[in-house]
């Protein structure tokens, strides 16, 4: 029974996140809009768009192999089980133990191996360069994220997410200046990660310094939709991890019952929700970046990351 | 044996000095450069404060208001006259990219924390971590010296070198109010100095770029 029950949660979680994602990013969009003094499209279009994808035809170019459209559902299934890992509302789910960031790290990287490889199957000019850019970008940030994990998991002795949240809500690291530095660096991954603004502009196909954009220019129907839904799920998924290891408050610990679980998701809805507008007003406020002064960006976050691990060495209880 | 706030306190504030002078070194435009060494020495300002509320000792806090005085607005002030004066808004280049700078910074840090860790044991720990980060802010201080051409960013090195000295002494206990003062004063009397010779090399070479300076045997310039 309590098997069962265990399994449910974790069902349950799985399921909150394939159905939030959407949601946020109509929700960034509509913070977007509203800077602009746009009315901007309703926070549920996200989902129309779904809709409307999964009902299409698919256009297939001539030269497209089976990796083509396979990629989408390989690239989806990656990142909802990654994102799935993530504590969203409660610590100590039965699948928790194989929860730990690096983890995450290597699924989020798995489906950007095979969205590059798909960038690059037809053969297009676009989804070449798209794709080149992209894995510049990718081993950039990945040192980077290594440094932030290396740091996280020093002060929490673990790279688990579930421990990591629990060693921070319990107070008991004090004032950290390395914490500070980590999260800038993370908040600088997460950006080039998904592809928001200084890096790649989410909102446009007619650029010509567009990266992620450009690998799935080729796409259409039910495969565009499954990279739409992989893109948003990664976005929630890097959210939820910032939410997690940086403000805790509110995280159900496991089996807590389900009144802790209704604190922990209006606690999980607050913080994707104020998440939301802090990326809104940043993509705003902030100009894109010229793609060749993009490892700048990414450098400054590696080097925050190792200050952050070095400053551990002289810090308290190390 | 000091309490876990009063240690976090002064690990952030020695952290942040540290990463100050990594800005420096990642920053390639004058004004922005000594923006940044104001900064250093506001935090610097503020960390002697703290150590002067540690250990109850009125001198600290003289030493902290002579850092904010001189060392976060007037010689800030002046470096910034100075380069509007020189006209030298542009950028200012850098011998390696800023790279390979960076990565020879986080050594230099990592070089430093090797180097004093050990042989700090014994040490009460802020006084110990404070030192060991002192010594990586004048590492980077020299790395700056050496990896500009400019003359006017060398200043700022020196200055971030003295930042990270300053740092080292008030760490350990029973450091002098008299030889702080006299240290304050040397800087500045340095930093006269050294914007007279600025003008006198652009006067002579028509720029502060000191690999001008290479060449010369000291003939008169053509």
């Amino acid at each position: 029974m309590e098997l069962i029950a265990a399994l449910a949660v974790q069902g349950a979680q799985m399921a909150l996140v394939l159905a939030a994602a959407p949601l946020l990013t109509g929700l960034v969009r509509k913070v977007k809009a509203r800077w602009q003094r746009r009315r901007g499209a309703s926070v549920i279009q996200p989902y129309r768009d779904l809709r409307r994808l999964l009902g299409k035809e698919v256009v297939l170019a001539e030269s497209a192999s089976w990796l083509f459209r396979a990629a989408p559902y390989g690239i989806f299934a990656f990142t909802w089980v990654a994102t799935a890992l993530v504590p969203t509302f409660a610590t100590g789910l039965i699948f928790s133990w194989t929860g730990d960031l690096i983890v995450i790290v290597a699924l989020l990287g798995a489906a950007r191996f095979l969205l590059t490889l798909a960038g690059m199957d037809i053969g297009t000019a676009f989804g070449g360069i798209g794709a080149s850019r992209e894995v510049m970008i990718a081993a950039l940030a990945e040192p980077a994220m290594l440094m932030i994990i290396v740091s996280l998991a020093l002060l929490a002795g673990s790279s688990q997410l579930g421990t990591i949240a629990r060693v921070m809500a319990s107070g008991a690291l004090g004032l950290r200046v390395s914490l500070a530095l980590a999260l800038v660096a993370f908040v600088i991954v997460a950006i080039a990660e998904n592809a928001r603004i200084p890096v790649d502009n989410p909102a446009t196909h007619l650029e010509l310094t567009m990266v992620h954009e450009a690998m799935v220019l080729e796409y259409s129907g039910r495969h565009l939709a499954m990279i739409e839904l992989a893109a948003s799920l990664k976005l929630l998924a890097t959210m939820a991890i910032i939410g997690c290891v940086f403000v805790p408050a509110g995280l159900a610990a496991g089996g807590a019952g389900p009144a802790a679980y209704a604190v922990g998701l209006a606690a999980f809805a607050a913080k994707l929700a104020a998440g939301a507008i802090l990326l809104g007003t940043f993509e705003t406020a902030i100009a894109k970046m010229r793609v060749f002064r993009v490892p700048n960006l990414l450098g400054g976050a590696l080097m925050l990351g190792l200050l952050a691990t070095l400053l551990l060495f002289v810090s308290r209880g190390l | 044996m000091v309490s876990h706030f009063a240690f976090d306190v002064a690990h952030m504030l020695a952290g942040l000095i540290v990463l100050a002078s990594l800005t420096m070194l990642y920053q390639d435009r004058l004004t922005a450069l000594i923006n940044v060494l104001a900064g250093q020495s506001l935090l610097l300002a503020a960390s002697v404060a703290w150590q002067g509320h540690l250990q109850g000792s009125a001198e600290l806090y003289l030493t902290a208001a002579l850092a904010l005085g001189f060392k976060a607005i007037a010689i800030p002030w002046a470096l910034r006259a100075l380069v509007i004066r020189l006209g030298l808004h542009r950028e200012i280049e850098t011998v390696a990219g800023i790279g390979p700078t960076m990565l020879a910074g986080m050594g230099l840090i990592a070089l430093s924390m090797e180097v004093m860790l050990p042989v700090t044991d014994a040490v009460d720990p802020v006084a110990r971590q404070d030192i060991a980060l002192a010594l990586s802010v004048v590492l980077i201080g020299l790395l700056i010296m050496v990896t500009r051409r400019n003359a006017a960013s060398q200043v700022v090195g020196f200055l971030s070198i003295d930042n990270g000295i300053s740092l080292a002494a008030t760490g350990a206990r029973g450091m002098p109010l008299v030889v702080e003062i006299s240290v304050a004063f040397s800087v500045l009397v340095a930093c006269i100095v050294i914007g007279i010779f600025l003008f006198r090399i652009r006067e002579r070479f028509d720029t502060v770029d000191l690999g001008a300076l290479d060449a010369s045997r000291g003939e008169r310039a053509r």
